[in-house]
Protein backbone atom coordinates (compact mmCIF):
# COMPACT_ATOMS: atom_id res chain seq x y z
CA UNK A 1 0.00 0.00 0.00
CA UNK A 2 1.25 3.10 -1.09
CA UNK A 3 4.23 2.64 -2.25
CA UNK A 4 5.47 0.15 0.26
CA UNK A 5 6.47 -3.79 -0.14
CA UNK A 6 8.16 -6.31 1.46
CA UNK A 7 10.64 -5.62 -1.37
CA UNK A 8 11.56 -2.26 -0.20
CA UNK A 9 10.83 -2.84 3.43
CA UNK A 10 13.54 -5.90 2.89
CA UNK A 11 16.11 -3.09 1.16
CA UNK A 12 15.56 -0.39 3.75
CA UNK A 13 16.32 -2.96 5.92
CA UNK A 14 19.13 -4.07 4.49
CA UNK A 15 20.76 -0.45 4.68
CA UNK A 16 19.74 0.32 7.87
CA UNK A 17 21.69 -2.51 8.96
CA UNK A 18 24.76 -1.47 7.17
CA UNK A 19 25.26 2.19 8.67
CA UNK A 20 26.85 1.40 11.33
CA UNK A 21 29.00 -0.78 9.68
CA UNK A 22 29.75 2.87 7.33
CA UNK A 23 29.65 5.24 10.01
CA UNK A 24 31.59 4.04 13.07
CA UNK A 25 32.07 7.47 14.91
CA UNK A 26 30.64 7.69 18.16
CA UNK A 27 28.89 10.34 16.92
CA UNK A 28 27.12 9.08 14.50
CA UNK A 29 26.58 6.05 15.77
CA UNK A 30 25.06 7.73 18.84
CA UNK A 31 22.67 9.72 16.64
CA UNK A 32 21.92 6.78 14.55
CA UNK A 33 20.61 4.83 17.51
CA UNK A 34 18.73 7.91 18.73
CA UNK A 35 16.71 8.24 15.78
CA UNK A 36 15.60 4.90 15.51
CA UNK A 37 14.30 5.12 18.96
CA UNK A 38 12.40 8.28 17.32
CA UNK A 39 11.41 6.48 14.53
CA UNK A 40 10.03 3.53 16.75
CA UNK A 41 8.40 5.96 19.16
CA UNK A 42 6.32 7.96 16.18
CA UNK A 43 5.82 4.56 14.12
CA UNK A 44 3.50 4.05 17.10
CA UNK A 45 2.02 7.06 16.68
CA UNK A 46 1.56 6.96 13.36
CA UNK A 47 -0.35 3.23 13.66
CA UNK A 48 -2.66 5.29 16.14
CA UNK A 49 -2.75 8.75 14.02
CA UNK A 50 -1.85 8.34 10.52
CA UNK A 51 -3.91 4.88 10.05
CA UNK A 52 -6.28 5.62 12.15
CA UNK A 53 -6.53 9.17 12.63
CA UNK A 54 -6.93 9.40 16.08
CA UNK A 55 -4.70 12.11 17.28
CA UNK A 56 -2.61 11.58 20.55
CA UNK A 57 -0.65 14.44 22.04
CA UNK A 58 0.34 12.51 24.62
CA UNK A 59 2.51 9.10 23.15
CA UNK A 60 4.90 9.98 26.33
CA UNK A 61 2.89 8.03 28.22
CA UNK A 62 3.53 5.08 26.63
CA UNK A 63 7.48 6.03 25.90
CA UNK A 64 7.83 7.01 29.61
CA UNK A 65 6.35 4.02 31.37
CA UNK A 66 8.23 1.80 27.99
CA UNK A 67 11.25 3.85 29.81
CA UNK A 68 10.56 2.98 33.89
CA UNK A 69 9.37 -0.04 33.63
CA UNK A 70 12.34 -1.04 31.52
CA UNK A 71 14.56 0.86 34.29
CA UNK A 72 12.30 0.08 37.35
CA UNK A 73 11.96 -3.71 36.59
CA UNK A 74 16.01 -4.08 36.80
CA UNK A 75 16.94 -1.53 39.54
CA UNK A 76 13.51 -2.71 42.17
CA UNK A 77 13.56 -5.90 40.90
CA UNK A 78 16.22 -6.94 39.85
CA UNK A 79 15.24 -8.29 36.49
CA UNK A 80 17.24 -9.48 33.37
CA UNK A 81 17.24 -6.78 30.90
CA UNK A 82 16.24 -8.98 28.42
CA UNK A 83 13.57 -10.36 30.77
CA UNK A 84 12.44 -6.77 31.61
CA UNK A 85 11.95 -5.41 27.64
CA UNK A 86 9.44 -7.68 27.10
CA UNK A 87 7.49 -7.13 30.35
CA UNK A 88 7.70 -3.50 29.96
CA UNK A 89 6.29 -3.76 26.36
CA UNK A 90 3.48 -5.27 27.47
CA UNK A 91 2.89 -2.53 30.17
CA UNK A 92 3.09 -0.29 28.28
CA UNK A 93 0.56 -2.08 25.65
CA UNK A 94 -2.16 -2.39 28.84
CA UNK A 95 -1.72 1.96 29.58
CA UNK A 96 -2.23 2.17 26.48
CA UNK A 97 -5.92 -0.22 26.44
CA UNK A 98 -6.71 1.50 29.59
CA UNK A 99 -6.02 5.05 28.26
CA UNK A 100 -8.00 4.26 24.89
CA UNK A 101 -10.65 2.20 26.73
CA UNK A 102 -11.58 5.37 29.00
CA UNK A 103 -11.11 7.43 26.33
CA UNK A 104 -12.79 5.77 23.36
CA UNK A 105 -15.75 4.32 25.53
CA UNK A 106 -16.60 8.65 26.47
CA UNK A 107 -16.66 8.47 22.61
CA UNK A 108 -13.94 11.40 22.99
CA UNK A 109 -12.99 12.32 19.09
CA UNK A 110 -10.73 14.86 17.45
CA UNK A 111 -9.01 17.88 19.83
CA UNK A 112 -10.95 16.42 22.98
CA UNK A 113 -9.46 13.15 22.29
CA UNK A 114 -5.87 14.88 21.60
CA UNK A 115 -5.92 16.88 25.41
CA UNK A 116 -7.18 13.79 27.09
CA UNK A 117 -4.27 12.01 26.07
CA UNK A 118 -1.89 15.04 26.70
CA UNK A 119 -3.53 14.68 29.96
CA UNK A 120 -2.94 11.44 30.75
CA UNK A 121 1.21 12.18 29.96
CA UNK A 122 1.15 14.71 32.31
CA UNK A 123 -0.51 13.43 35.28
CA UNK A 124 2.08 10.66 34.83
CA UNK A 125 4.89 12.66 34.48
CA UNK A 126 3.66 14.22 37.43
CA UNK A 127 3.39 11.33 39.54
CA UNK A 128 6.44 9.70 38.65
CA UNK A 129 8.09 13.03 39.93
CA UNK A 130 6.32 13.21 42.90
CA UNK A 131 6.95 8.98 44.14
CA UNK A 132 9.81 7.74 45.91
CA UNK A 133 9.43 4.01 43.91
CA UNK A 134 10.03 5.89 40.43
CA UNK A 135 13.11 8.03 41.96
CA UNK A 136 11.29 11.20 42.55
CA UNK A 137 13.03 14.22 40.99
CA UNK A 138 15.84 12.84 41.12
CA UNK A 139 15.21 10.01 38.54
CA UNK A 140 16.22 7.02 38.75
CA UNK A 141 20.05 5.31 37.73
CA UNK A 142 20.49 1.94 35.95
CA UNK A 143 23.48 0.51 37.21
CA UNK A 144 26.28 0.52 35.23
CA UNK A 145 27.44 -3.22 34.43
CA UNK A 146 28.71 -3.61 31.00
CA UNK A 147 28.06 -7.25 29.55
CA UNK A 148 26.08 -8.28 26.35
CA UNK A 149 23.75 -10.51 29.08
CA UNK A 150 22.99 -7.41 30.21
CA UNK A 151 22.43 -5.62 27.45
CA UNK A 152 25.09 -3.15 28.23
CA UNK A 153 27.31 -3.55 25.20
CA UNK A 154 31.51 -2.54 25.10
CA UNK A 155 30.20 -2.10 21.36
CA UNK A 156 28.14 1.23 20.80
CA UNK A 157 26.90 -0.50 17.73
CA UNK A 158 25.59 -3.41 18.53
CA UNK A 159 22.80 -1.14 20.68
CA UNK A 160 22.68 0.52 17.59
CA UNK A 161 21.65 -2.89 15.86
CA UNK A 162 19.29 -3.67 18.46
CA UNK A 163 17.49 -0.63 17.90
CA UNK A 164 17.42 -0.94 14.30
CA UNK A 165 15.93 -4.25 14.30
CA UNK A 166 13.05 -2.82 16.54
CA UNK A 167 12.15 -0.10 13.76
CA UNK A 168 12.40 -2.95 10.92
CA UNK A 169 10.02 -4.71 12.99
CA UNK A 170 7.85 -1.96 13.31
CA UNK A 171 8.31 -1.63 9.10
CA UNK A 172 7.05 -5.18 9.15
CA UNK A 173 4.51 -5.00 11.76
CA UNK A 174 2.91 -1.44 10.23
CA UNK A 175 3.10 -3.07 6.69
CA UNK A 176 0.86 -5.85 7.59
CA UNK A 177 -1.20 -4.35 9.57
CA UNK A 178 -1.95 -1.90 6.34
CA UNK A 179 -2.56 -5.28 4.42
CA UNK A 180 -5.10 -6.60 6.94
CA UNK A 181 -8.50 -6.42 7.78
CA UNK A 182 -7.62 -4.94 10.76
CA UNK A 183 -5.61 -1.94 8.70
CA UNK A 184 -8.69 -1.34 6.00
CA UNK A 185 -10.91 -1.04 9.23
CA UNK A 186 -8.52 1.38 10.76
CA UNK A 187 -8.19 3.32 7.82
CA UNK A 188 -12.15 3.42 7.50
CA UNK A 189 -12.52 4.71 11.00
CA UNK A 190 -10.24 7.27 10.68
CA UNK A 191 -12.39 8.07 6.83
CA UNK A 192 -15.43 8.04 8.25
CA UNK A 193 -16.87 6.74 11.69
CA UNK A 194 -20.40 6.32 11.25
CA UNK A 195 -19.81 4.77 7.48
CA UNK A 196 -17.68 2.40 9.29
CA UNK A 197 -20.18 1.39 11.62
CA UNK A 198 -22.66 0.86 9.46
CA UNK A 199 -20.73 -1.76 7.20
CA UNK A 200 -19.97 -3.58 10.07
CA UNK A 201 -16.92 -2.10 12.08
CA UNK A 202 -16.80 -2.34 15.63
CA UNK A 203 -15.25 1.41 15.92
CA UNK A 204 -14.51 0.75 19.35
CA UNK A 205 -12.50 -2.16 18.91
CA UNK A 206 -10.54 -1.61 16.35
CA UNK A 207 -9.63 1.84 17.99
CA UNK A 208 -8.72 -0.14 21.35
CA UNK A 209 -6.45 -2.51 19.30
CA UNK A 210 -5.00 0.47 17.72
CA UNK A 211 -4.31 2.30 20.41
CA UNK A 212 -2.65 -1.02 22.52
CA UNK A 213 -0.60 -1.77 19.30
CA UNK A 214 0.31 1.71 19.24
CA UNK A 215 1.95 2.20 22.74
CA UNK A 216 3.58 -1.20 22.94
CA UNK A 217 5.62 0.46 19.84
CA UNK A 218 6.53 3.35 21.83
CA UNK A 219 7.08 2.00 25.28
CA UNK A 220 9.20 -0.18 23.01
CA UNK A 221 11.27 3.10 22.31
CA UNK A 222 11.27 4.20 25.85
CA UNK A 223 12.66 0.71 27.02
CA UNK A 224 15.40 0.90 24.37
CA UNK A 225 16.37 4.94 25.15
CA UNK A 226 16.11 3.67 29.07
CA UNK A 227 18.66 1.00 28.56
CA UNK A 228 20.55 3.50 26.04
CA UNK A 229 21.27 6.39 28.51
CA UNK A 230 20.82 4.71 31.62
CA UNK A 231 19.16 7.02 32.64
CA UNK A 232 16.11 8.74 33.45
CA UNK A 233 13.92 11.60 35.24
CA UNK A 234 10.51 12.28 34.89
CA UNK A 235 11.17 14.98 31.78
CA UNK A 236 12.45 12.71 29.93
CA UNK A 237 10.38 9.73 30.29
CA UNK A 238 7.02 11.77 30.13
CA UNK A 239 7.71 14.71 28.49
CA UNK A 240 5.94 16.67 25.92
CA UNK A 241 9.34 16.43 23.85
CA UNK A 242 9.03 12.87 23.04
CA UNK A 243 4.66 13.36 22.00
CA UNK A 244 6.19 16.34 19.97
CA UNK A 245 8.94 14.12 18.58
CA UNK A 246 6.48 11.29 17.63
CA UNK A 247 4.11 13.05 15.77
CA UNK A 248 6.69 15.41 14.58
CA UNK A 249 8.47 12.35 12.33
CA UNK A 250 5.40 11.15 10.94
CA UNK A 251 3.65 14.29 9.83
CA UNK A 252 6.68 15.29 8.15
CA UNK A 253 7.71 12.19 6.66
CA UNK A 254 4.01 11.04 5.75
CA UNK A 255 1.29 10.78 8.16
CA UNK A 256 -0.41 6.82 7.53
CA UNK A 257 2.65 5.83 5.24
CA UNK A 258 4.74 2.58 6.32
CA UNK A 259 7.84 4.91 5.73
CA UNK A 260 6.85 8.12 6.99
CA UNK A 261 7.75 7.88 10.51
CA UNK A 262 11.32 6.87 9.59
CA UNK A 263 11.68 9.47 6.80
CA UNK A 264 10.63 11.76 8.73
CA UNK A 265 12.97 11.30 12.09
CA UNK A 266 16.15 11.19 9.63
CA UNK A 267 15.40 14.28 8.08
CA UNK A 268 14.05 16.00 11.32
CA UNK A 269 16.91 14.95 13.54
CA UNK A 270 19.47 15.38 10.53
CA UNK A 271 18.40 18.94 10.17
CA UNK A 272 18.79 19.59 13.87
CA UNK A 273 22.36 18.12 14.26
CA UNK A 274 23.04 19.78 11.11
CA UNK A 275 22.02 23.37 12.20
CA UNK A 276 23.50 22.72 15.63
CA UNK A 277 26.67 21.97 14.23
CA UNK A 278 26.79 25.08 12.30
CA UNK A 279 25.75 27.52 14.71
CA UNK A 280 28.13 26.15 16.96
CA UNK A 281 30.80 26.38 14.93
CA UNK A 282 30.01 29.30 13.33
CA UNK A 283 29.48 31.46 16.30
CA UNK A 284 31.88 29.36 18.56
CA UNK A 285 29.79 28.27 21.11
CA UNK A 286 26.46 26.19 21.39
CA UNK A 287 22.64 27.65 20.73
CA UNK A 288 20.55 25.31 22.92
CA UNK A 289 16.75 24.65 21.41
CA UNK A 290 18.34 26.07 17.96
CA UNK A 291 17.04 22.52 16.32
CA UNK A 292 13.68 23.05 17.88
CA UNK A 293 13.25 26.06 15.53
CA UNK A 294 14.30 24.33 12.63
CA UNK A 295 11.50 21.65 13.82
CA UNK A 296 9.30 24.20 13.65
CA UNK A 297 9.60 25.47 10.46
CA UNK A 298 9.91 21.96 8.70
CA UNK A 299 6.41 21.55 10.05
CA UNK A 300 5.20 24.68 9.00
CA UNK A 301 6.76 23.76 5.49
CA UNK A 302 5.57 20.26 5.19
CA UNK A 303 1.45 21.41 6.33
CA UNK A 304 1.67 24.25 4.08
CA UNK A 305 3.58 22.95 1.04
CA UNK A 306 3.76 18.87 1.23
CA UNK A 307 0.46 17.94 4.00
CA UNK A 308 1.13 14.60 2.40
CA UNK A 309 5.09 14.67 3.62
CA UNK A 310 8.20 13.75 2.22
CA UNK A 311 6.52 10.37 1.33
CA UNK A 312 3.72 12.80 -0.41
CA UNK A 313 6.44 14.55 -2.31
CA UNK A 314 7.87 11.21 -3.85
CA UNK A 315 4.80 10.06 -4.85
CA UNK A 316 3.94 13.58 -6.57
CA UNK A 317 7.69 13.59 -8.26
CA UNK A 318 6.49 9.56 -9.16
CA UNK A 319 3.28 9.87 -10.44
CA UNK A 320 3.53 6.83 -12.87
CA UNK A 321 3.57 4.28 -9.51
CA UNK A 322 -0.51 4.10 -9.53
CA UNK A 323 -2.90 1.51 -8.80
CA UNK A 324 -2.13 -1.96 -7.90
CA UNK A 325 -3.38 -1.99 -4.46
CA UNK B 1 -47.66 -12.38 1.45
CA UNK B 2 -44.17 -14.03 3.08
CA UNK B 3 -43.41 -13.82 6.50
CA UNK B 4 -42.03 -10.33 7.68
CA UNK B 5 -37.93 -9.90 7.93
CA UNK B 6 -38.80 -6.36 9.52
CA UNK B 7 -41.35 -5.24 12.49
CA UNK B 8 -40.96 -2.25 13.27
CA UNK B 9 -43.46 -1.86 16.91
CA UNK B 10 -45.03 1.66 18.06
CA UNK B 11 -41.47 3.34 17.72
CA UNK B 12 -41.53 6.70 18.98
CA UNK B 13 -38.26 9.21 18.62
CA UNK B 14 -37.94 12.63 20.52
CA UNK B 15 -34.94 14.93 20.54
CA UNK B 16 -35.77 17.36 23.20
CA UNK B 17 -38.90 18.66 22.65
CA UNK B 18 -39.24 17.20 19.10
CA UNK B 19 -40.73 14.46 18.24
CA UNK B 20 -39.66 13.05 15.20
CA UNK B 21 -41.39 9.56 15.01
CA UNK B 22 -44.94 8.97 16.73
CA UNK B 23 -46.07 5.28 17.43
CA UNK B 24 -44.83 4.06 14.36
CA UNK B 25 -45.77 0.41 13.54
CA UNK B 26 -44.97 -1.25 10.02
CA UNK B 27 -43.24 -4.43 8.64
CA UNK B 28 -41.77 -5.48 5.63
CA UNK B 29 -42.39 -8.84 4.05
CA UNK B 30 -39.27 -11.25 2.97
CA UNK B 31 -38.10 -10.59 -0.18
CA UNK B 32 -39.95 -7.03 -1.00
CA UNK B 33 -39.29 -3.81 -2.10
CA UNK B 34 -40.75 -1.78 0.34
CA UNK B 35 -41.39 2.07 0.14
CA UNK B 36 -41.32 4.35 2.97
CA UNK B 37 -42.17 7.70 1.81
CA UNK B 38 -43.77 11.16 3.04
CA UNK B 39 -43.03 14.88 2.91
CA UNK B 40 -39.61 16.28 3.89
CA UNK B 41 -39.27 16.59 8.07
CA UNK B 42 -42.01 13.12 7.80
CA UNK B 43 -39.22 11.27 10.09
CA UNK B 44 -38.03 8.98 7.17
CA UNK B 45 -34.12 9.44 7.97
CA UNK B 46 -34.92 9.14 11.63
CA UNK B 47 -36.98 5.96 10.91
CA UNK B 48 -33.82 4.57 8.85
CA UNK B 49 -31.42 5.49 12.19
CA UNK B 50 -33.64 4.09 14.48
CA UNK B 51 -33.71 0.56 12.27
CA UNK B 52 -29.73 0.42 11.56
CA UNK B 53 -29.15 0.81 15.38
CA UNK B 54 -27.52 4.78 15.09
CA UNK B 55 -30.74 5.67 17.11
CA UNK B 56 -32.11 4.39 19.92
CA UNK B 57 -35.70 4.53 19.85
CA UNK B 58 -37.30 6.55 22.91
CA UNK B 59 -40.26 4.19 22.82
CA UNK B 60 -41.18 0.83 20.60
CA UNK B 61 -38.79 -2.08 19.05
CA UNK B 62 -37.43 -3.14 16.29
CA UNK B 63 -37.39 -6.86 15.33
CA UNK B 64 -35.61 -8.52 12.47
CA UNK B 65 -36.69 -11.78 11.75
CA UNK B 66 -38.96 -12.16 14.70
CA UNK B 67 -35.77 -11.02 17.54
CA UNK B 68 -35.38 -7.83 19.20
CA UNK B 69 -32.63 -5.67 17.72
CA UNK B 70 -33.20 -3.02 19.85
CA UNK B 71 -30.53 -2.34 21.76
CA UNK B 72 -28.07 -3.78 19.42
CA UNK B 73 -25.59 -1.79 18.08
CA UNK B 74 -24.92 -0.63 14.49
CA UNK B 75 -21.64 -3.33 13.36
CA UNK B 76 -23.63 -6.02 15.21
CA UNK B 77 -26.87 -5.33 12.86
CA UNK B 78 -24.90 -5.31 9.82
CA UNK B 79 -23.44 -8.44 11.04
CA UNK B 80 -26.93 -9.63 11.26
CA UNK B 81 -27.58 -8.88 7.82
CA UNK B 82 -29.03 -5.40 7.74
CA UNK B 83 -26.96 -2.53 5.52
CA UNK B 84 -27.86 0.62 4.85
CA UNK B 85 -26.80 3.57 2.59
CA UNK B 86 -26.61 7.28 3.98
CA UNK B 87 -28.79 9.99 1.82
CA UNK B 88 -25.83 12.55 2.08
CA UNK B 89 -23.05 10.06 0.57
CA UNK B 90 -20.59 9.13 3.25
CA UNK B 91 -17.75 7.67 1.47
CA UNK B 92 -14.14 7.05 2.36
CA UNK B 93 -12.71 9.93 0.66
CA UNK B 94 -8.98 9.29 0.87
CA UNK B 95 -9.06 5.21 -0.64
CA UNK B 96 -9.82 4.12 -3.81
CA UNK B 97 -12.89 3.13 -4.90
CA UNK B 98 -11.73 -0.71 -4.61
CA UNK B 99 -10.49 -0.17 -0.81
CA UNK B 100 -14.04 1.97 -0.12
CA UNK B 101 -15.74 -1.16 -1.25
CA UNK B 102 -13.26 -3.85 0.22
CA UNK B 103 -14.41 -2.64 3.78
CA UNK B 104 -17.78 -3.97 3.52
CA UNK B 105 -16.67 -7.43 2.02
CA UNK B 106 -14.61 -7.44 4.75
CA UNK B 107 -16.91 -8.23 7.28
CA UNK B 108 -17.60 -11.81 5.77
CA UNK B 109 -14.30 -12.51 3.96
CA UNK B 110 -11.50 -11.41 6.28
CA UNK B 111 -8.75 -12.52 3.61
CA UNK B 112 -7.53 -9.56 1.91
CA UNK B 113 -7.56 -11.88 -1.43
CA UNK B 114 -11.09 -12.72 -0.89
CA UNK B 115 -12.23 -8.72 0.10
CA UNK B 116 -10.92 -7.37 -3.16
CA UNK B 117 -12.45 -10.53 -5.34
CA UNK B 118 -15.98 -9.60 -3.66
CA UNK B 119 -15.53 -5.83 -4.04
CA UNK B 120 -14.61 -6.54 -7.81
CA UNK B 121 -17.85 -8.58 -8.57
CA UNK B 122 -19.89 -6.24 -6.13
CA UNK B 123 -18.59 -3.03 -8.44
CA UNK B 124 -19.42 -5.02 -11.50
CA UNK B 125 -23.19 -5.59 -10.52
CA UNK B 126 -23.58 -1.69 -10.09
CA UNK B 127 -21.54 -0.77 -13.15
CA UNK B 128 -18.40 0.89 -11.07
CA UNK B 129 -15.93 -1.99 -12.25
CA UNK B 130 -13.84 0.76 -14.64
CA UNK B 131 -13.34 2.75 -11.61
CA UNK B 132 -11.62 0.42 -8.68
CA UNK B 133 -8.46 2.06 -8.96
CA UNK B 134 -10.01 5.63 -8.61
CA UNK B 135 -10.18 7.51 -5.47
CA UNK B 136 -13.67 8.08 -4.26
CA UNK B 137 -13.07 11.50 -4.03
CA UNK B 138 -13.08 11.76 -7.75
CA UNK B 139 -15.82 10.06 -8.33
CA UNK B 140 -19.02 12.12 -9.41
CA UNK B 141 -22.32 12.47 -7.96
CA UNK B 142 -24.03 9.63 -9.29
CA UNK B 143 -20.58 7.43 -9.07
CA UNK B 144 -20.96 8.40 -5.13
CA UNK B 145 -24.17 7.12 -4.80
CA UNK B 146 -23.70 3.53 -6.59
CA UNK B 147 -20.50 3.49 -4.38
CA UNK B 148 -22.89 3.47 -1.76
CA UNK B 149 -24.60 1.05 -2.95
CA UNK B 150 -22.04 -1.32 -3.56
CA UNK B 151 -20.48 -0.60 -0.13
CA UNK B 152 -23.87 -1.95 1.44
CA UNK B 153 -24.11 -4.87 -0.64
CA UNK B 154 -20.23 -5.86 -0.18
CA UNK B 155 -21.50 -6.89 3.07
CA UNK B 156 -24.02 -9.09 2.14
CA UNK B 157 -26.71 -7.97 3.53
CA UNK B 158 -30.42 -9.65 3.74
CA UNK B 159 -32.34 -6.64 4.47
CA UNK B 160 -30.99 -3.30 2.53
CA UNK B 161 -32.15 0.14 3.68
CA UNK B 162 -31.85 2.58 0.78
CA UNK B 163 -32.03 6.19 2.06
CA UNK B 164 -32.59 7.94 -1.30
CA UNK B 165 -29.86 6.78 -3.26
CA UNK B 166 -32.03 8.52 -6.46
CA UNK B 167 -31.68 11.59 -5.06
CA UNK B 168 -29.79 14.15 -7.36
CA UNK B 169 -29.38 12.32 -10.09
CA UNK B 170 -30.17 13.14 -13.60
CA UNK B 171 -33.08 11.25 -15.48
CA UNK B 172 -31.27 8.90 -17.31
CA UNK B 173 -29.11 8.52 -14.09
CA UNK B 174 -32.51 7.43 -12.88
CA UNK B 175 -33.19 4.93 -15.19
CA UNK B 176 -29.61 3.41 -15.24
CA UNK B 177 -29.93 2.79 -11.60
CA UNK B 178 -33.51 1.65 -11.62
CA UNK B 179 -32.85 -1.74 -13.01
CA UNK B 180 -29.43 -2.25 -10.46
CA UNK B 181 -32.18 -1.89 -7.50
CA UNK B 182 -34.19 -4.15 -9.00
CA UNK B 183 -31.71 -7.24 -9.79
CA UNK B 184 -30.47 -6.52 -6.28
CA UNK B 185 -33.95 -7.91 -4.65
CA UNK B 186 -33.73 -10.71 -7.93
CA UNK B 187 -30.48 -11.51 -5.88
CA UNK B 188 -33.09 -12.47 -2.75
CA UNK B 189 -32.11 -9.07 -0.84
CA UNK B 190 -35.40 -7.35 0.71
CA UNK B 191 -35.30 -3.60 0.17
CA UNK B 192 -37.33 -0.98 2.25
CA UNK B 193 -36.30 2.51 0.26
CA UNK B 194 -36.92 6.07 1.65
CA UNK B 195 -37.10 8.28 -1.78
CA UNK B 196 -38.76 10.74 -3.35
CA UNK B 197 -38.54 10.39 -7.06
CA UNK B 198 -41.80 9.21 -7.39
CA UNK B 199 -41.77 7.38 -10.82
CA UNK B 200 -38.86 4.76 -8.98
CA UNK B 201 -40.97 4.51 -6.25
CA UNK B 202 -43.73 3.49 -8.29
CA UNK B 203 -42.19 1.20 -10.52
CA UNK B 204 -40.12 -0.84 -8.06
CA UNK B 205 -41.97 -1.10 -4.70
CA UNK B 206 -44.83 -3.74 -4.24
CA UNK B 207 -45.85 -2.16 -0.78
CA UNK B 208 -45.36 1.16 0.41
CA UNK B 209 -46.21 3.11 3.77
CA UNK B 210 -46.49 6.40 4.41
CA UNK B 211 -44.91 8.68 7.29
CA UNK B 212 -46.47 12.13 7.71
CA UNK B 213 -45.07 14.56 10.63
CA UNK B 214 -43.64 11.26 12.75
CA UNK B 215 -46.66 9.24 11.98
CA UNK B 216 -47.80 6.20 9.69
CA UNK B 217 -51.08 7.72 7.98
CA UNK B 218 -51.00 5.26 5.10
CA UNK B 219 -50.16 2.00 3.49
CA UNK B 220 -50.91 -0.31 0.54
CA UNK B 221 -49.76 -0.83 -3.01
CA UNK B 222 -48.06 2.63 -5.02
CA UNK B 223 -51.37 2.78 -6.82
CA UNK B 224 -53.76 2.91 -3.73
CA UNK B 225 -51.08 4.73 -1.82
CA UNK B 226 -50.87 7.62 -4.59
CA UNK B 227 -55.00 7.81 -4.95
CA UNK B 228 -55.88 8.25 -0.98
CA UNK B 229 -56.53 11.55 -0.25
CA UNK B 230 -54.49 11.63 3.22
CA UNK B 231 -51.52 11.15 1.46
CA UNK B 232 -52.10 13.85 -1.18
CA UNK B 233 -53.14 16.18 1.40
CA UNK B 234 -49.72 15.52 3.67
CA UNK B 235 -47.96 16.55 0.21
CA UNK B 236 -49.71 19.35 -1.14
CA UNK B 237 -51.71 21.12 2.11
CA UNK B 238 -55.22 20.75 3.17
CA UNK B 239 -57.49 20.40 0.70
CA UNK B 240 -55.58 19.66 -2.12
CA UNK B 241 -57.33 15.88 -2.64
CA UNK B 242 -60.30 17.33 -3.42
CA UNK B 243 -59.08 19.93 -6.63
CA UNK B 244 -58.46 17.48 -9.87
CA UNK B 245 -55.47 16.25 -10.76
CA UNK B 246 -53.99 16.34 -7.34
CA UNK B 247 -53.00 13.17 -7.00
CA UNK B 248 -50.52 13.16 -10.39
CA UNK B 249 -48.51 16.34 -9.11
CA UNK B 250 -47.67 14.80 -6.17
CA UNK B 251 -43.97 14.69 -7.35
CA UNK B 252 -42.46 16.63 -4.59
Amino acid sequence: MKGASWLSIGVVAAMLVALPLLLTSNVALNFITFAGIITLAAQGWNILAGYGGQFSFGHAAFFGTGAYAMALLQVRLGLNPWLALPIAIAIGGVVGFLIGALSFRARLRGSYFALVTLAFAEVLRILTNALSFTGGAAGVLIPLRVGSDNMQFRDARVLCWLVLAFVVGALCLTYAIARSRFGAYLVAVRENEDAARALGVDTFLVKLKAITVSAMLTAAAGCLYAQKSLYLDAGIGFGPWISIDALLAPIVGGIGTVFGPLVGAAALLGLGEVTKTLIASLTGGAAPGVDLIVFGALLILSVAFAPQGLMGLVRVLRPASKGGA
Amino acid sequence: MAAPILDVLSVTKTFGGLTAVRAASFDVAEGSITGLIGPNGAGKTTMFAVIAGFETPTEGSVRYRGVDVTGLDVHRRAALGIARTFQIVQPFAGLTVRENIAVGAYLRHRERRRAHEMAAKVAEGVGLSSMLGQSASELTAAGRKRLELARALATEPQLLLLDEVLAGLNPSEIRDMIPVIRVIQQSGVTILMVEHVMQAVMSLCQHIHVLAEGQIIARGTPSAVSRDPRVIEAYLGHGAAKRPHGGESAHA
